[in-house]
């Protein structure tokens, strides 16, 4: 089976490269036999590339360690879960596990919209394949899972126990999964572009696969900050860390996509901007994969050093050149039949929206690339950390924050006094409570106060929304609370599954601004003797060291430390913080010793514990971190996945409204041509 | 004026505003990131140097780690090969960080030649993969041999 998989590595290089090759023949021959020809050539590729990949989990699963990405990455002592992970968490896997994803997507897009886009599929699929080649190119020759030892090791080198956590298990693949799907959506606006169809039909397909890649992304970054949260031990979950920054890039281009999609949809404005933003989400996608890969941006998340940077650079630039031809030469065809009518409209609501998240993307982007830069410019290399995304994006966010609120509830062209008066009243006043109310309770800063305002601006929409979209139904159909509700969201998924994502982003800001508020003691506690402290709120904690114990397990050592805990007089249990240093079955040890953080979670705060390090019996170092609110990150994170899942849920896709809108808008030059069949 | 031209104010005003921020953020917050190699050049061309904040990226000279008796202090010499120098750095150390890893350490330059680090980063190049030392020791290990 493993013989098989890298055979079928091979053959799945030559049918991308044929597919490619034959797609865009096809397309520019308008010759049918050579496009069919070039999506089978597709199919086969995922077949192909299928088979690899059950190859290379053959030989995960069965310990085959004359495979050097085997050896490399497992041990026989793990646990079959992690091993089964160990597909994608090294470079050649999860450049494999990239390509499977890729073909999978491609195969599902081509075959769904054959019928549908038929002047796109030849470009599509050639440029999907030729996608696909440039990752099973860089597998085959640069990052080869399948290469072998010229000896057989005894033991596999095992997985870093930091990455033996269930988060990390499936916070890669959600990762990949998003990033990759950007690269369907980048396609179909490849396919706009050579064939010249730049009326709305690609955009169906290209908002459903820049959903799913949100969607992904979402999941994946939440889930990476959770991990950095319960499992390093600095006592926070994003730091502006290079890699952290390229998986943000694309989310942030994707959500500034799917709000200016609907001013196109609706006003039939915006077209060129959405063919970049859909671009730009794919080449950042690459840029970043390139930048974490490469080394040539320093980072804590080391992968690595490896000679696929060089080809990501290539694939990039060529894919960014190729991309600004096309743009270039088309933009008579993409000008846009409507100005804009006012700058009291949902419109510009929408525009001053794409123009913020664009903005944070070009400053992370800048903030990320600096060091390069300014060494090119200059010959220093200057970097810049936290404190410089902070400065710029905390005021940006919160003006996003702001059009989080207004964008919905402004009119479409030109809002009137009275609609804005209708729509603003209540939450405009929950605001100015919510923010009175804080004040009053001794909450100074004003970048908070600010934030939890506009949350409450915001909260004070959506609830107001929700109110008045169900009195409607419980008049017209006489419908009880629950069946109201539940036939509001699901008649208008796209709507509501929007404002549900919403909620999540107003969670997300509240543990943000939660931060300002975060305190951190460095302790040094004996057996017996007690740390008093005051939490952020004002309660008085108290902490008893319970001593230090030490513990031996078949796979590791343990030392452990544990804090009686106390919250003005009243016990609530003991927290531990452990060292641990893990071992094979001779007792070697197993990378460097890992921190086991203790948190104890509440809505409004989590008491965070790390043991940093013991001196002799009894003397134990802490770190004690009060973080509030950091648990509404996670919370956040997921409404804002369920938000997604109902509005990806397809049923909403077929309503005839939406394929109205989009009939709205088309060139004279695409009617001019004739369909091709397919 | 027409909506359009205001929105294009509206939003150069935005624009301006962040670039502001980001032009003085990088003023006020960026710090240069050299070698010990380049650190050393720089002190000699301009010995106010001494005062900026810089990061310099570089290895743990083996062995040379010390703790405190006070617990969170560490003392240790980092290296880039030509250049070698001691730095002392107060706080809680990573897990990453122990003897021979790459690490990157924010501070200044003290005028008796020891840098005052303020913050330890220590990068694993082996996050992902195990130590390839260890890998080496394994009989029949012969570098670079490999069959694609």
């Amino acid at each position: 089976m493993i013989l098989i998989g890298e055979l079928s590595l091979w053959v799945a290089l030559l049918m991308a490269a044929w597919s490619a090759t034959v797609s865009y023949a096809g397309g520019a021959l308008r010759r049918n036999d050579l496009v069919s020809s070039g999506v089978r050539g597709l199919y086969a590729t995922f077949a192909m590339i299928s088979l690899a990949s059950v190859g290379l989990w053959t030989a995960l699963l069965t310990k085959d360690f004359s495979l050097e990405y085997v050896a490399s990455h497992i041990s026989a002592n793990m646990p079959a879960v992690y091993i089964f992970t160990a597909f994608w968490s090294g470079q050649a896997g999860s450049m494999l596990f990239w390509a499977l994803i890729l073909s999978m997507y491609g195969t599902i897009a081509i075959a769904t919209s054959r019928s549908r886009n038929r002047e796109l599929v030849p470009w599509a699929t050639g440029t999907i394949s030729a996608i696909l080649l440039f990752f099973i190119a860089t597998t085959c020759f640069k990052a080869n899972p399948f290469g072998r030892l010229d000896f057989l090791p005894v033991d596999g080198r095992g997985m870093n126990p930091q990455l033996q956590n269930p988060g990390m298990a499936i916070h890669p693949p959600n990762l990949y999964l998003g990033y990759v799907a950007t690269a369907i959506p980048f396609a179909f606006a490849i396919a706009a572009l050579f064939s010249r169809r730049l009326d709305a039909e690609w955009l169906g397909v290209v908002r459903r696969w820049t959903l799913l890649s949100w969607f992904f992304l979402t999941i994946g970054i939440i889930l990476g900050m959770w991990w950095a949260y319960v499992e390093l031990g600095w006592g926070g979950y994003w730091a502006w860390d290079p890699v952290e920054n390229s998986s943000f890039l694309p989310w942030l281009t994707n959500t500034a996509f799917l709000h200016s999609i609907m001013i196109q949809e609706k006003r039939g404005m915006l077209r060129k901007w959405n063919v970049v933003l859909v671009v730009v989400s794919f080449l950042l996608a690459i840029f970043g994969t390139f930048i974490t890969r490469s080394g040539v941006i320093e980072s804590v998340h080391s992968f690595a050093q490896s000679p696929v940077g060089t080809w990501f650079a290539t694939f990039f630039f060529l894919a960014t050149g190729i991309t600004i031809y096309l743009v270039g030469t088309r933009l008579q065809d993409l000008e846009a039949k409507v100005e804009l009518e006012s700058m009291v409209s949902r419109e510009a609501a929408f525009l001053y929206n794409n123009l913020v998240l664009v903005g944070i993307a070009f400053a992370v982007l800048w903030g990320t690339v600096f060091p390069i830069l300014s060494e090119w410019a200059t010959g220093n290399k200057i970097t810049v950390g936290p404190p410089f995304f902070n400065t710029v994006n905390v005021p940006l966010g919160l003006l996003l924050l702001a059009l989080t609120g207004i964008g919905p509830l402004i009119a479409w062209r030109r809002a009137s006094v009275s609609n804005l008066k209708r729509q603003f009243a209540a939450p405009a006043a929950f605001s100015v409570v919510v923010a009175a109310v804080l004040f009053a309770l001794g909450m100074h800063a004003v970048y908070a106060l600010v934030a939890y305002a506009l949350c409450g601006f915001v909260t004070g929409t959506i609830v107001q929304e929700f109110y008045k979209g169900v009195r409607a139904r419980q008049t017209i159909h006489e419908e009880s609370l629950i069946p109201a509700f539940v036939h509001l969201v699901g008649r208008n998924r796209r709507r509501y599954g929007g404002y549900i994502v919403h909620a999540g982003i107003v969670m997300l800001f509240a543990a943000f601004a939660g931060l300002a508020f975060k305190t951190e003691n460095d302790v040094t506690l004996k057996t017996g003797e007690t740390f008093d402290v005051r939490d952020p709120y004002g309660h008085q904690w108290r902490f008893i060291s319970q001593g230090v114990s030490t513990s031996n397990r078949p796979d590791r050592d343990v030392i452990a430390v544990g804090l009686e805990m106390f919250r003005d007089g009243k016990r609530l249990g003991i927290i531990t913080s452990e060292k641990r240093q893990y071992l094979d079955s001779q007792h070697q040890t197993l990378f460097q010793p890992i921190t086991q953080v203790g948190i104890r979670s509440t809505a409004q705060l989590d008491t965070y514990v790390v043991l940093a390090g013991v001196r002799g019996n009894d003397v134990a170092e802490l770190r004690v971190t009060f973080n509030p609110l950091v648990v509404w990150v996670w919370i956040g994170g997921f409404v804002m996945m369920i938000g997604g899942l109902i509005v990806m849920w397809p049923q909403a896709e077929r309503r005839p409204a939406q394929a109205g809108y989009a009939a709205t808008i088309r060139t004279p030059r695409a009617e001019a041509e004739l369909p091709v069949g397919v | 004026m027409k909506p359009r031209t205001k929105f294009l104010i509206g939003g150069a005003l935005v624009l301006s505003v962040a670039g502001y921020l980001m032009a003085s953020s990088i003023k006020d917050t960026g710090v240069y990131y050299m070698t010990p190699t380049e650190l050393t050049a720089k002190l000699q061309a301009d010995p106010s140097f001494v005062n900026a904040g810089v990061k310099v990226g570089a290895r743990v000279v083996p062995g040379s780690v010390q703790r405190a008796a006070g617990g969170k202090e560490y003392a240790f010499r980092v290296t880039d090969g030509s250049h070698t120098f001691p730095v002392v750095y107060r706080g809680i150390a990573p897990d990453t960080f122990t003897d021979s890893v790459d690490v990157v350490v924010s501070g200044r330059m003290g005028t008796d030649g020891t840098f005052q680090a303020t913050e330890l980063l220590a990068k694993c190049a082996s996050r992902y993969e195990n130590a390839p030392q260890k890998y080496k020791d394994t009989p029949g290990y012969k570098a670079g041999a490999r069959r694609a």
